[in-house]
């Protein structure tokens, strides 16, 4: 099992991570939500050995069983998809007909052999992100970190980054991802809801929705403006332990309500 | 808006002390080094008269040497080492005045003070008979070519993968620190060898630049300088985010090696609280090793001094612009005991 165990990371006097325990079984894929500084990166670099803990420990495999695609392009913009492919594979000892077979495989499923020729640079956002992933993986890691790998990527290239990432978890690896996008997030076998560097709810979707107490309504008008936010053409107003008023329109909350939920609550109990 | 740019500028440091240095750094610079008039010669005089006329020379030619039983071969030999710019030899008529035009603005300077002698004094230049601009200017060309090379494309290329997420993406590799900046520098060394031998064969061939030397001297001297640039390049990128930062920075490295290295100006017609800065330059001392080497054909032992001075630079920026690269690749302390592996080996399939 691949994790971190009471991490605690400080950047200065911040507090990027609080005692945070994640693990990250083989053969599934947890996911890491969270909104702008909430640690997801920090987690994710943590369990690469790119920031050091202050406190906790991280349980990672060796570098050679390790695969990361971080936040950033993940590829080499002056080289083509296939020589960024044979770099890493080369740093992996890949070679010969396994790393040409290999390299096949990998283009094929992740619908870039067409492109093999064609320079990083200019590859699309998914297409570039999906060779990321590519170079993630090449090597069969253990553990797979990948920092965002979907946003600001095209819903179809989305598709196929799910897909990929579903066929390495189900080949065994141990999959983390960090996720701004909560309707992929609710896919993962695992999900880990951050908000400041804490975890706020942890468990699988099912497990996170049934914990989930207090009710969510739906109404034009909220009466707490501090505890409702927009859906839609909607507002969602959160009602913790209470009962909501007559005459509102009580709705099943989905992942997206119970983080900002969740979060509403972390911050009321911050400001109190 | 003009708020807004003034906010901008005083939280970007470097163009702030950019515009705050520059302005006095050219001050400086133009005001005290930018000077091509050479007003003291280091002078020998050797042979019988030596004493005699070494009291009667004028202020302009400031006697370090005086030997009697000195010879010409002698006064050629102080000359080939840089130690004078004029010899005299005497016991001849007339004198024969030996001028170092290695030295062009020192040789200028001694030519126009010997021609008003007339024709007590037979003038000879050495190493640089027609005092040809280009064939001063180019050994130290071929300095600032590796210069440019070395800090920066050097730094551009570092900082690029910086910039672009690749480097954290290496860190996190089975690649070791060591092997990441022996691959990212190897190129930039063998481009900027190319380099160096295009334009120093251009410069012979073109220009008539003479190489009198031994060229394994010379390779020697400009791989070890060489190794300072790129150290030095590697420490820029250690201190920059983007490119631009990076270029701004390297320019600050630049332009005091281009005027105050004794490219441009003479180093000894500089006032004394400049030419300091100019003997904390590597350029410097690549210019004395390949004008020696090239114009006055200086063996290796002649020119340990700058050798050595460059040699200690070397070793000093590269080791630690290195050590400052490499803690930005493994900044996780991958020893640290919060890191450990799992007991059970984990095994997957076909990912």
């Amino acid at each position: 099992m691949f994790g971190v165990r009471s991490a605690t990371v400080r950047f200065g006097h911040t507090l990027a991570l609080d005692d945070v325990t994640v693990e990250v079984p083989g053969g599934s894929v947890v996911a890491v939500v969270g909104g702008d500084g909430a640690g997801k990166s920090t987690l994710l670099r943590a369990l690469v050995g790119e920031v050091p803990l202050d406190g906790g420990t991280v349980e990672a495999p060796p570098k050679q069983r390790l695969g990361y695609l971080p936040a950033s392009a993940g590829s080499w913009a002056a080289l083509t998809v296939r020589q960024n492919i044979d770099f890493v594979a080369g740093i992996y000892g890949l070679a010969g007909e396994e790393l040409t077979a290999r390299r096949a495989e990998l283009l094929d499923r992740a619908s870039l052999t067409p492109a093999a020729g064609r320079l990083a640079a200019r590859l699309s956002g998914g297409m570039r992100r999906k060779l990321g992933f590519i170079m993630a993986i090449v090597h069969r890691p253990a553990l797979l970190i990948l920092d965002e790998p979907s946003t600001g990527v095209d819903p179809v290239s989305r598709i196929d980054l799910w897909r990929l990432v579903s066929e390495a978890a189900a080949s065994g690896a141990a999959v983390l991802m960090s996720t701004t996008y909560l309707d992929e997030a609710e896919r993962a076998a695992q999900l880990v809801v951050l908000d400041s560097g804490r975890i706020l709810v942890h468990g699988s979707y099912d497990q996170v929705r049934a914990g989930f107490a207090g009710v969510v309504t739906q109404t034009d008008e909220p009466v707490r403006a501090e505890w409702a936010w927009r859906r839609g053409r909607a507002q969602h107003e959160y009602w913790p332990g209470a009962d909501p008023p007559p005459g509102t329109t009580v709705v099943a909350p989905d992942l997206e309500d119970i983080v900002i939920a969740l979060s509403l609550v972390r911050r009321n109990e911050v400001l109190s | 808006m003009i708020v807004k740019e003034f906010r901008e500028l005083v939280r970007d440091r470097r163009t702030l002390g950019m515009l705050v240095v520059m302005p006095l750094l050219l001050l400086v610079i133009f005001g005290y080094a930018a000077n091509f008039y050479v007003s003291s010669l280091k002078t020998a005089v050797v042979g019988p008269q030596a004493s005699q006329v070494a009291k009667m020379l004028p202020s302009l030619f400031d006697v370090t040497v005086t030997e009697p039983s000195g010879t010409q071969a002698d006064a050629e030999t102080l000359l080939q080492d840089n130690k004078v710019d004029v010899a005299f030899v005497t016991g001849q008529t007339p004198a024969l005045a030996l001028v170092n035009g290695s030295n062009l603005f020192a040789a200028q300077s001694a030519v126009a003070a010997l021609n008003k002698v007339g024709n007590k004094v037979k003038t000879q230049v050495l190493y640089n008979p027609g005092l040809k601009t280009s064939w001063v200017m180019i050994p130290a060309i071929i300095g600032l070519i590796l210069t440019f090379i070395g800090t920066i494309i050097t730094s551009l290329g570092m900082v690029r993968e910086r910039e672009a997420g690749t480097l954290e993406q290496l860190a996190v590799m089975p690649i070791k620190p060591s092997q990441v900046i022996l691959g990212k520098i190897a190129p930039y060394f063998l481009v900027a060898s190319v380099d160096m031998i295009i334009v120093t064969v251009l410069a012979i061939v073109l220009f008539g630049v003479p190489f009198n030397g031994n060229p394994f001297a010379f390779a020697l001297g400009a791989g070890i300088f060489l190794f300072v640039v790129l150290g030095l390049g590697v420490f820029i990128s250690t201190i920059s985010q983007t490119a631009g930062q990076a270029i701004q920075t390297a320019f600050f490295f630049l332009l005091p090696q281009i005027l105050l290295s004794g490219m441009i100006f003479p180093l000894e017609a500089m006032a004394a609280g400049v030419r300091w800065i100019g003997y904390l330059l590597p350029l410097t001392y690549f210019i004395m090793i390949s004008r020696g080497i090239m114009l006055r054909g200086e063996p290796i032992a002649a020119l340990w001094l700058p050798f050595l001075v460059l040699t200690v630079m070397a070793v000093v920026i590269f080791t630690g612009a290195t050590l400052r690269f490499r803690r930005d690749l493994a900044p996780g302390r991958p020893a640290s005991p919060a890191r450990k592996q799992p007991a059970a080996a984990e095994t997957v399939g076909t990912a």
